[in-house]
């Protein structure tokens, strides 16, 4: 057992699969020779060698269509997009290549690869390398959708998406990279698919992910100490494959529902999962389901602003207290 | 009218220059001839409303199709775009499969999951039909980055046509491949036209592809894309400099489509006598009076001919008895096992 940054948990993520397998390769700007933007490649370069670590040009078209067709043909790429935002500039391989090909090719193409990137809010850099757009992939049938809060998560989902044999879009957020957590020794695989319960409690499910999972775990911490109130805290870990079962057995449990979520708010992960269990356990629901969200805004750049349309701990015991009405 | 010069075979006098040989030639015939019978049965059927959707023909571009597959070797990868009914073709992919895709059937190349845009079959290494403009020129920069990272001597071959010179993921991908010298061989098919607006009124240069190549250090490469012998020798270099480790090929095939855009286009934007004028340098002709120049007998062709259209008469009438596809084929191959699930 170490402590390990979620930042250094990347590269021993990312180096714990190369090592086992030299079908994997990894691209991207800046990755290697620099170690990457975040500095979460930092040592891959000089370990694996230039031809599996591959420094490209200002490209992401060329980074994601290389990555589709290496892994087509055999290899397991991890392709890294610096930031989340710029999947704006390569969508095609996310929306139509990467997730429709072995659909429309009746079963006969494969897709394994892993494009990992930079994503969320809390660097002040404003609303084009800020966002959370993990809903952008989410909404996409034959894509799969990752994104750990923990360096020990970091290094499991991985493994776990460099092993699947479908395309999977690995979010990292990036007011994460410096946080530090025990990360056991040798080697470390996870389940796809699998949401955690973080914090047992009884009187209220809190649903988060990624940064808003350590602001969840304050909030549920000071509900408790402060107000009395018990929240189980739940890490979706996977938006997909989603693990309704987890999440609908918390709820099963604790009679109230609330998600947690950075992205703006039209159309966020949270309302599929208001959605699920509106449908499927609305009767053992107590009060109505609520959604906390960062405003229908672009996200502006300055730290007061910035500050204030995130879900914060604050925001978050505000409205479990007032909606159990305590 | 673009760049026609007339490459007899052999310089007057010198005599016939026969370095590919007959049964390559027999076999570069017989290629356009099947795709030629087949892409026009597809029109006929579409007329019947057997065909549906769209469909993108490549009538009269057939000798840019056979003439790099024929110089391909098994294991090499062919990269088409929705006007990939040809280029499928011609890696052998049998007639019924394609013309079933067209129509819909079980029998089809992807059981009408695809349709004619998405041709893929990946046993004769066609690696997909992409109908979105330069997205498979960086996926051909992936499936050769492979080649090179395994020691594989295998090449990716990517067909486009002159309007995706001007979208960017061409660009990014030649000068990807390029900087790391990729075995890759990018085949631009300029047939004049990029959807219905002449290529010329929208593009900078005169030619859209090769007048690009030195953005990239690559040659300047322009070929008579309806001689399938000139066709099929600039893509043994292309393939032998990719094979050695020499990198990419840009190559741009003059060429010109006999029919509209798609079906929906009867292309009466053409200028009076245009088509006319490219029909006398038919690629099928062309290679007729080729064959007959090196000795081979008019019976010989004909029973090509014969044979050819016999072939696709039996593969018509194996896709209309052919039954459509089953409803549980909705839900299967979204996800690698198989299903669809996306939650438990």
């Amino acid at each position: 057992m170490a402590e390990l940054t979620y930042r250094d948990a990347v590269a021993r993520g990312i180096a714990q699969e190369m090592t086992r397998d030299p079908d994997v390769v990894f691209l991207g700007e800046d990755v290697g020779k620099a170690g990457g933007v975040f500095k979460a490649t930092v040592g891959l370069y000089e370990q694996f060698g230039p031809l599996r670590v591959r420094d490209t040009p200002i490209s992401e078209q060329a980074i994601l269509g290389a990555a589709m067709g290496a892994a087509m043909t055999g290899l397991k790429p991890i392709a890294e997009i610096m930031f989340s935002d710029f999947f704006a500039v390569c969508f095609d391989y996310i929306a139509n290549e990467f997730p429709k090909s072995r659909y429309m090719s009746n079963g006969q193409t494969k897709c394994p690869l892993v494009v990992r990137t930079g994503n969320g809010a809390g660097s002040r850099f404003g609303a084009q390398h800020s966002q959370s757009v993990e809903n952008w992939c989410m909404m996409i049938p034959g894509l799969k959708v990752v994104a750990p809060s923990t360096p020990r998560d970091v290094i499991g989902l991985m493994a776990a998406a460099v092993r699947d044999p479908d395309p999977v879009i690995f979010f990292e957020h990036k007011s994460l990279y410096a946080t530090k957590g025990e990360v056991p020794d040798g080697e470390i695989v996870d389940t796809l698919g699998t949401a955690k319960i973080v914090r047992p409690g009884k009187d209220a499910t809190i649903i988060a992910l990624a940064l808003m999972v350590p602001r969840a775990n304050e909030a549920a911490n000071r509900l408790k100490a402060e107000h009395g109130i018990d929240c189980e805290v739940v890490d979706v870990r996977s938006l997909v494959p989603l693990d309704t079962q987890t999440i609908l057995g918390s709820v099963a449990k604790t009679n109230r529902l609330f998600t947690v979520e950075e992205n703006p708010r039209l159309c966020g992960w949270g309302a599929e999962i208001v959605s699920i269990v509106a449908d499927e356990a609305f009767y053992d629901l107590d009060g109505p389901p609520v959604r906390i969200t960062t405003p229908h805004i672009p996200l502006p750049a300055a730290d007061i602003l910035e500050d204030i349309v995130l879900p914060t701990p604050d925001r978050i015991v505000e409205t479990v207290k007032r909606s159990l009405g305590s | 009218m673009a760049r026609m010069s007339d490459r007899a075979p052999g310089a007057a006098g010198s005599g016939l220059n026969d370095d590919i040989g007959e049964e390559k030639r027999l076999a570069l015939y017989r290629s356009q001839v099947v795709l030629r019978e087949a892409e026009q049965r597809a029109f006929d059927l579409f007329l019947q409303n057997l065909v549906k959707g769209t469909s993108h023909l490549s009538l009269g571009q057939e000798a840019v199709a056979a003439g790099f597959a024929e110089a391909m070797q098994k294991g090499d990868l062919s990269f088409c775009t929705y006007r990939g009914h040809a280029h499928t073709l011609a890696r052998g992919v049998p007639v019924e499969k394609v013309l079933g895709e067209l129509m819909q059937r079980d029998n089809g190349l992807m059981r009408g999951k695809g349709g004619s845009m998405h041709l893929t079959s990946e046993e004769h290494g066609v690696m997909g039909s992409y109908a979105i403009i330069g997205a498979h020129l960086p996926i051909a920069c992936g499936a050769a980055w492979r080649a090179q990272y395994k020691g594989h001597k295998d090449v990716s071959v990517c067909f486009f046509g002159d309007g995706t010179t001007n979208i960017g993921a061409f660009h990014e991908a030649l000068n990807f491949a390029a900087v790391w010298k990729l075995p890759v061989v990018f085949v631009c098919e300029n047939n004049l036209y990029m959807e219905y607006t002449p290529i010329a009124d929208v593009t900078a240069v005169q030619h859209p592809a090769a007048d690009r190549a030195s953005a990239y250090g690559l040659e300047r490469i322009v070929i008579d894309g309806n001689d399938a012998d000139v066709v099929y020798r600039e893509a043994q270099k292309a393939y032998a400099k990719a094979r050695a480790g020499n990198g990419p090929s840009l190559i741009e095939c003059m060429t010109y489509r006999h029919s509209g855009h798609s079906r929906a286009d009867p292309a009466k934007y053409r200028p009076e006598g245009e088509l006319e004028r490219w029909k006398l340098r038919d690629p099928i002709k062309i290679y007729r009076e080729r064959l007959l120049q090196f000795g081979v007998s008019e019976k010989t062709i004909a029973d090509i001919d014969a044979r050819v259209r016999k072939e696709v008469d039996d593969a018509t009438e194996a896709c209309k008895a052919a039954p459509m596809p089953p409803l549980d084929i909705l839900t299967t191959d979204v996800y690698a096992d198989g299903g669809w699930a996306w939650r438990n």
